[in-house]
């Protein structure tokens, strides 16, 4: 029984399964709403709760979760939980409120108060108790140090610092001038844009769902999904040469996983014409890869544009494609702009699916000039 | 009986609250009028990051979750037992990592390197979930739009901190994690040795990108991790990045209240 349950948690925390659930539960939590109530939270938290605390039994488990500078995880993993609900809880009384007679709960309580005490009291119990979590925490548990830094020999798996594990999970379905480069400088430069983006006025210093509704799904896809969801499956879930292991399975260093990705080439010329690959100088590389450049330019380029046509000029089935509303509202820069970083954003799951659904490596590969997508 | 103890005790505070020494540090009286409650916060530098007065359901924990004060306080800690590490700690290949072997073995009751670490940890949590709730509560839409660009750089001041830090110990998780981060380096476009299109950077057969000139080498200092990077990392860490991060708090500190407050329904 034990062991059917550890192997359904292993298979369900499969990069494939447990992105594709998760992917899932966020969305219909955005449908149905309800799912945010204070019963739902404490339900879930403590399901979750059980489940560490049980799953601490388990040898190869505990090994993972106990190491010292694992430690902030679990801690991302609760809290993160906690406060996405406090928000979207508080989002949706604020909506519920709206909607009927009544105002929203920081308009309410508008009036001013003295900062002495009501806030710098909250400050100060604040600071106390976490100097005392961060004292306990220390008096504790030690800081980890291993063996004297040896050049000559490398762990297997090398892992960045556990907050770059998102990008470094990204390695796997992008090159490193995307994964750690392209991708992290689209990061910061997107959520700096996002005040210039959004030209929502409403939901300005209230919490709500309602009233921001994409840009809420944005965000927290990115950062629930995107960031977070990678954060944790990067330090829990992969082991030597970045193979996946389960919570339950053991990090087996000799583990070997068939890579048999091929790139959009191989199925054009190879598979689909049955041809050798075009060699021989820069005009061949092109004829090579000029399905997966047509693709990339397409999504980059091509696909912006049509999303701004209005509904009438989609097929139906492909309406939902229209975005023509934002295009009129947010003018064509803050549309292009915004589009363009919201679909540079969605291509790493859209790689990530490629890569289960076909085992695709490449869209577009020159790897004689490192230009790999 | 116990107003024998008592009064004796509220005697002596009064004399000392009326001595002159008292009256030259808290130029007014206890913050219980509302007069004093306007006076401690513009007559104290610290408290005087505050406002006097202040929505009420701005300040409340259910709004704020006082994340950024929790993110500020943690950098504090830090600045302090980094300070204190500083003392102990020489960032040379031969030292690094028994210096920290000292500090784990020969100080008593020592958990400096602890705190500085969990401390560390812990304000890059905070530091996001700060940017959830200022996300949240829409708190970046006009007249912020300037201080959560602010914030998103000290965002980035922070994981940099904390990366910096981790090669300091010199141990194999340390050493590591930073070969592992700064290889990415290497993929630069046009300045990473192994980035798209570096090799078209040439002067006649000449490649003007290589591995004693790239963008990684500007990283570490050298080739491989070395010594080169364990002081650059150190400079960083303890003086460059903090000194950026803490000038971009001031002024993420003063565009709060210069946009007007903690965010709320307008």
């Amino acid at each position: 029984m034990i062991d059917l349950f550890k192997d359904l948690v292993n298979w369900a925390s499969g990069p494939t399964v447990l992105f594709t659930i998760a992917t899932l539960g966020l969305l219909a939590a955005f449908r149905f709403t309800q799912v945010w109530s204070k019963t739902s939270a404490k339900v879930f938290f403590a399901v979750l709760a059980v489940f560490y605390t049980a799953s601490m039994w388990d040898p190869d488990f505990f090994l993972i979760v106990a190491k010292p500078d694992n430690i902030p995880i679990t801690g991302v993993i609760f809290l993160v939980f906690f406060f996405t609900w406090f928000a979207m809880h508080q989002g949706i009384q604020n909506d519920r409120r709206s909607a009927g007679e009544g105002e929203v709960l920081e308009k309410q309580e508008s009036e001013k108060v003295w900062v002495w005490p009501d806030l710098v009291y909250t400050e100060m119990l604040a600071m106390v108790i976490l100097s005392i979590v961060l004292l306990v925490w220390s008096i504790l548990l030690a800081a980890p140090l291993e063996q004297p830094a040896n050049p000559a020999d490398s762990p297997n798996p090398s892992k960045a610092p556990w907050y770059f594990l998102g990008l470094q999970e990204m390695l796997v379905y992008f090159d490193p001038w995307l994964a750690g480069v392209v991708f992290p400088t689209l990061i910061i430069v997107g959520l700096m844009a996002i005040p210039y983006i959004d030209t929502n006025p409403k939901g300005n210093g209230y919490f709500t769902f309602r009233e921001r509704k994409a840009e809420i799904v944005i965000f927290l896809f990115g950062f629930l999904i995107l960031w977070c969801l990678l954060v944790v499956s990067g330090t829990f879930l992969r082991g030597p040469n970045w193979n996946f292991f389960g919570p339950y399975e053991y990090w087996d260093v000799h583990r070997v996983e068939p890579l048999l990705n091929v790139n959009v080439s191989d199925f054009f010329w190879v598979k689909l014409l049955g041809r050798p690959l075009p060699t021989g100088g820069f005009f061949a590389a092109l004829m090579r890869e000029w399905l997966g450049i047509l693709m990339v330019g397409a999504y980059l380029f091509v696909l912006p544009v049509v999303m701004s046509w209005p509904r009438d000029k989609f097929p139906t089935g492909l309406k939902w494609l229209s975005c023509h509303h934002y295009f009129e509202k947010m003018g064509a820069t803050r549309y292009y702009l915004g589009v363009s970083l919201f679909l540079m954003m969605m291509s790493l799951p859209i790689k990530m699916y490629l890569r289960w659904a076909f085992n695709l490596k490449y869209i577009v590969a020159f790897p004689e000039i490192f230009f790999n997508i | 009986m116990l107003n024998r103890i008592l009064a004796p005790l509220s005697a002596a505070w009064k004399e000392a609250t009326d001595s002159q020494v008292w009256t030259s540090i808290f130029r007014h009286g206890k913050p219980v009028s509302n007069r004093n409650r306007a006076l401690v916060m513009m007559s104290n530098v610290f408290l005087h990051l505050h406002p006097v007065k202040s929505r009420k359901a701005g300040i409340k924990l259910r709004y704020t979750w006082c994340m950024g004060g929790i993110t500020f306080f943690l950098f504090l800690v830090l600045t302090f037992t980094g300070l204190l590490l500083m003392f102990y700690y020489r960032p040379t290949v031969e030292y690094a990592y028994a210096d920290i072997v000292d500090l784990q073995e020969h100080v008593p009751l020592g958990i400096m390197r602890e705190l500085h670490r969990w401390g560390a940890h812990a304000m890059v949590i905070t530091v996001w979930l700060h940017m959830l709730r200022v996300f949240m509560t829409g708190s970046y839409k006009p007249p912020r739009e300037f201080n959560w660009g602010i914030g998103v750089v000290l965002l980035v001041l922070t994981l940099l901190l904390s990366f910096t830090g981790y090669l300091l110990p010199w141990d194999q998780l340390a050493i590591w994690a930073i070969a592992v981060g700064s290889n990415m380096a290497r993929a630069t476009p046009l300045l990473g040795t192994e980035g798209p299109l570096s090799a078209s950077l040439t002067l006649g057969d000449i490649s003007l990108i290589n591995a004693g000139n790239d963008a990684r080498f500007a990283l570490l200092g050298a080739r491989s991790v070395g010594q080169p990077t364990l002081l650059r990392f150190y400079v960083l860490h303890c003086v460059g990045l903090p000194l950026v991060a803490a000038f971009l708090m001031a002024v993420h500190f003063w565009r709060v209240r210069k946009d007007g407050g903690i965010s709320g329904p307008m």
